[in-house]
């Protein structure tokens, strides 16, 4: 509901400057409101205090040397970005990748999804001011998944495990009975989140009917992901446009109704669920095989170009690449799904409190990695 | 499965409404004249049985005689796909026309072009630097700028 | 069980009484308030599947008084612009009520400074003028932000009063008297259970006056642009940060004294019994702060006013009516007549009752 105000006394909006240096833990953004009382009329959002300048870094690595750069843009999803480059290298050059890669390839984005929305729900909850009680919970659950990935290769933040043709090495033979185990545990731990949250009242009240992004807004504004879904847009990239060997798989698309925070942060919780299902059928179809195809030392793509994206947890991840036939890309471009999610920030805001705009803000779930490059 | 709608239909479609749009297909993508991006997008958008309502992305590639921007649209209604090109053979002043009044998602991406490779996107209500600050000197995406 | 074990000027000089008292009092409120931080501290780390402190001495007990004298030494930075007597002023202010507090709770059956006969009223005048020590920081520092956070504050405080001091003329009708002592001498069953409403809405009231979770958004909300206390450093920091324990402590205690029947209990000594209740209800406290998020200014005012005030207003109709009519009746009768006005207004107005507005057309 909607309500508009009589002004009586004569007020002056002033400028607040949320500055890069921010206590939630989205990294550093700088929101330029103005505000009138406590509510916000306009927002205008100054980023690239992370630009690292990785699109022409890029350009002076070969493509297999890219894969450490791809680990940093979205440094709390890494896996699925080295999957969406090693996608677009592949549609470029013309490889074949084996079937045990595929699985090892699609587990291992599954897993990291849900590690990336248990880090986005427990920020958004933190900016709600839970006082870090769900983001604890939710840390030591991903605790299980990063101990899963460092028993794979040796990482737990940016893994740079996938190649070009497939993955760096094989899974050891203890993790597909340990994923198993995991497997067992995380429904009831999402139950437990549920019963804490998901009828919350003061949560309800805060987030629900807050930041609403309508579905032609969503459209019109290029928003993918979860924030795309809550409008009520069933769009997924997995679904859309099959890659890698999604087509096996049966799962649901959840989509919200409203595009509100709450709506946003039951899709984020229903999408975990869904990667659960699909973490249990690959876990069951995966065979021995290859784990890598044979691809030279140094790839070198025909000269042409290609867009390889999937499904990020933050929304569609692609890679625009360019190639000249040398061993160097000639264009290294990111679509990178946060900073367009950021398009419709400013409309979101609009019109609510500055307790709202930190929410509304942690909703979105950026990674300034991602954002600035 | 977002089929990519090949360009050859599409090239009929389009000469027959704007006759010199199209400059050459591609094997995947077509290349439009500057001039005539704005009314091209625009039917794009609203002509059923296209409806490309959703801009994937957008993004700049320099080639040493031109810089080019590559606008990849899609479907959501009937998932299908398009790229489109335009060439900016001007590399002092290079200007292109904005899609922002036809989709916003070009708000930022445009900005970033604008950016990294220095073209100016006439229509575009706010141009100004956004992953460097203001005030730096060049555009960092060209190949001569290292 | 004896009422008076403690005669009322013990130990016989009534200036002794004050000066021991004063010792007992200012003593029990420092040690209290710094196990109180560490019980915070372990509690909350245990419910977040974590430690908590556990370096500083055995169970981390020592870490209270480190980080005491840490802030102890710190430098005192005073902007420089701003008003330096009443920068220096207001932790005082802040602070000094909150002991005076103290000077009227019965620790044991007549072991407390002065007996007032207007016990309540005592309390309820002195707690106030901590909000005034709070916007005088707010004032003071010379800082939009931290007048914004003060006036936010001073709005809730406002807000407030009158649900908690209406729930406590409840208490006072049941007792016939103002005086903590008699109150708890009159409770021989404790009041939570004759008066359930008016102990939810004095605890949820108490909460939001002395800015503990969920209601925190006068120090926690202005994480974005900084409370009340930026401007504050050393030991001027650490006196708002006490008092902000000593106030959680003061609620304690008066739930106790009010509700939960004071120091009386069998088998342990009185002033044991009073230890255990106070810091049970610091632990429900603490659970709160761990398990809820955090309410917006508009929804803090509108439950103040749209459903605690009225709430309060219908639980002093119905007492005082039961207390007109059945004047002697014991008080095991009323008790299930009152929980059950409880649950019935409880669920009916939390029907109706919408929390906050919503957008703002701008």
């Amino acid at each position: 509901m909607t309500t508009t105000r009589e002004i009586a006394i004569q007020t002056e909006p002033f400028v607040v400057n949320f500055g890069p240096a921010h206590p939630s833990t989205h990294g550093v953004f700088r929101m330029l409101t103005t505000l009138d009382g406590e509510v916000i009329v306009a927002m205008e959002p100054v980023f690239g205090y992370l630009h690292r300048g990785i699109e022409k870094l890029a350009e002076e690595r070969t493509y297999g040397g890219c894969i450490p750069l791809t680990d940093r843009l979205d440094y709390l999803a890494s896996m699925s970005n080295n999957f969406a480059y090693c996608l677009a290298v592949e549609k470029l050059a013309g490889i074949e990748v084996p079937e045990r890669a595929e699985y090892i390839r699609v587990i291992m984005a599954e897993l990291q999804r849900i590690a990336s929305h248990l880090i986005a729900i427990g920020a958004f909850l933190n900016d709600c001011g839970a006082f870090q009680t769900p983001i604890v919970y939710m840390i030591r659950e991903r605790e299980k998944i990063l101990d899963l990935f460092d028993m794979v290769c040796g990482q737990r933040l940016t893994y740079n495990y996938m190649r070009v043709g497939g993955v760096s090495q094989d899974i050891p033979e203890e993790f597909v009975p340990a994923l198993k185990k995991f497997l067992k545990e995380m429904p009831g731990w999402i139950k437990e989140y549920d019963r804490l949250l998901k009828e919350n009242e003061i949560l309800l009240a805060r987030a629900k009917g807050v930041g609403i992004l309508s579905k032609e807004m969503a459209i019109n504004t290029s928003a993918s992901g979860p924030v795309l879904r809550a409008s009520g847009v069933e769009w997924d990239i997995r679904r859309a446009d099959p890659y890698s060997i999604y087509d096996r798989f049966e799962f649901d698309i959840p989509t919200g109704t409203a595009g509100d925070c709450y709506d946003r942060y039951r899709v984020r919780i229903e999408e975990m669920r869904q990667s659960l299902r699909i973490l249990e059928q690959a876990a069951a179809q995966i065979s021995p095989g290859d784990f890598r195809s044979e691809v030279p030392h140094l790839v070198r793509p025909p000269a042409g170009e290609a867009y390889g994206r999937l499904e990020s947890p933050k929304g569609e991840l692609g890679f625009y690449l360019v190639s000249d036939g040398s061993i160097a890309p000639y264009r290294f471009h990111v679509r990178a799904p946060a900073f367009i999610n950021l398009t419709a920030l400013s409309d979101m805001m609009r019109g609510w409190k500055v307790a709202d705009a930190i929410i509304i803000f942690g909703s979105i779930d950026i990674c300034m990695g991602e954002v600035d490059r | 499965m977002t089929t990519a709608l090949s360009p050859g239909k599409i090239a009929k479609q389009l000469a027959k409404k704007f006759p010199e749009a199209v400059i050459e297909e591609g094997a995947d993508s077509l290349l439009l004249k500057p001039e005539s991006l704005l009314a091209v997008m625009e039917y794009l958008k609203t002509s059923p049985g296209l409806d490309f309502d959703y801009l994937n992305h957008v993004t700049g590639v320099d080639y040493y005689d031109y810089l080019e921007v590559v606008y990849q649209l899609t479907s959501l209604k009937h998932n299908h796909g398009l790229v489109l090109k335009v060439r900016c053979y001007d590399r002092e002043k290079p200007a292109l026309p904005s899609v922002y009044g036809i989709w916003r998602g070009a708000d930022f991406q445009e900005r970033e072009i604008f950016d990294l490779l220095g073209i100016v996107f006439e229509g575009h209500p706010k141009l100004r630097r956004i992953v460097l600050w203001e005030g730096f000197e060049g555009y960092p995406l060209r190949k001569d700028f290292l | 069980m004896a009422m008076q074990m403690v005669p009322p000027d013990w130990p016989g000089n009534l200036w002794a009484h004050w000066a021991v008292f004063t010792v007992i009092i200012v003593v029990f409120i420092l040690v209290s308030v710094l196990m109180f931080i560490w019980f915070e501290r372990r509690a909350m780390a245990v419910m977040q599947a974590r430690l908590g402190p556990n370096r500083a001495g055995p169970f981390g007990l020592f870490q209270s008084a480190a980080d005491a004298l840490k802030v102890m030494i710190k430098e005192d930075i005073v902007p420089s612009r701003s008003d330096s007597v009443v920068h220096w002023l207001a932790p005082v202010v802040a602070f000094v009520p909150v002991m005076m507090v103290f000077a009227v709770v019965p620790f044991q059956g007549g072991a407390l400074l002065a007996d007032l006969n207007v016990g309540i009223l005592y309390v309820v005048a002195i707690s106030s003028v901590t909000t005034l020590g709070i916007f005088m920081a707010g004032w003071a520092s010379n800082n939009k932000y931290s007048l914004l956070g003060a006036m936010r504050q001073v709005a809730s405080v406002v807000s407030y009063e009158i649900p908690v001091v209406l729930s406590l003329v409840g208490v006072i009708l049941l007792t016939g008297s103002l005086s903590l002592q008699q109150i708890v001498q009159a409770q021989d069953i404790p009041f939570i259970l004759v008066q359930p409403l008016g102990f939810l809405l004095f605890f949820t009231g108490a909460l939001a006056e002395i800015n503990r979770a969920p209601f925190d958004l006068t120090e926690a909300d202005s994480e974005l642009v900084a409370g009340y206390m930026t401007e504050y450093s050393g030991m001027k920091f650490g006196l708002f940060f006490l008092a902000e324990y000593a106030e959680a402590l003061v609620i304690s205690a008066l739930v106790t004294t009010l509700f939960l029947g004071g120091w009386r209990g069998p088998l342990l000594p009185d002033w044991l019994w009073f230890l255990v209740k106070v810091g049970a209800v610091f632990f429900v406290i603490v659970w709160i702060r761990t398990t809820v998020p955090r309410v917006r200014i508009d929804h803090l005012m509108a439950l103040a006013w749209k459903f605690l005030f009225p709430l309060a207003l219908i639980n002093l109709l119905v007492t005082a009516v039961e207390m007109l009519v059945w004047p002697d009746v014991s008080l095991w009768l009323l008790v299930p007549i009152n929980f059950a006005v409880m649950i019935v207004l409880v669920l009916i107005w939390s029907k109706f009752f919408k929390l906050g507005w919503g957008r703002v057309n701008v």
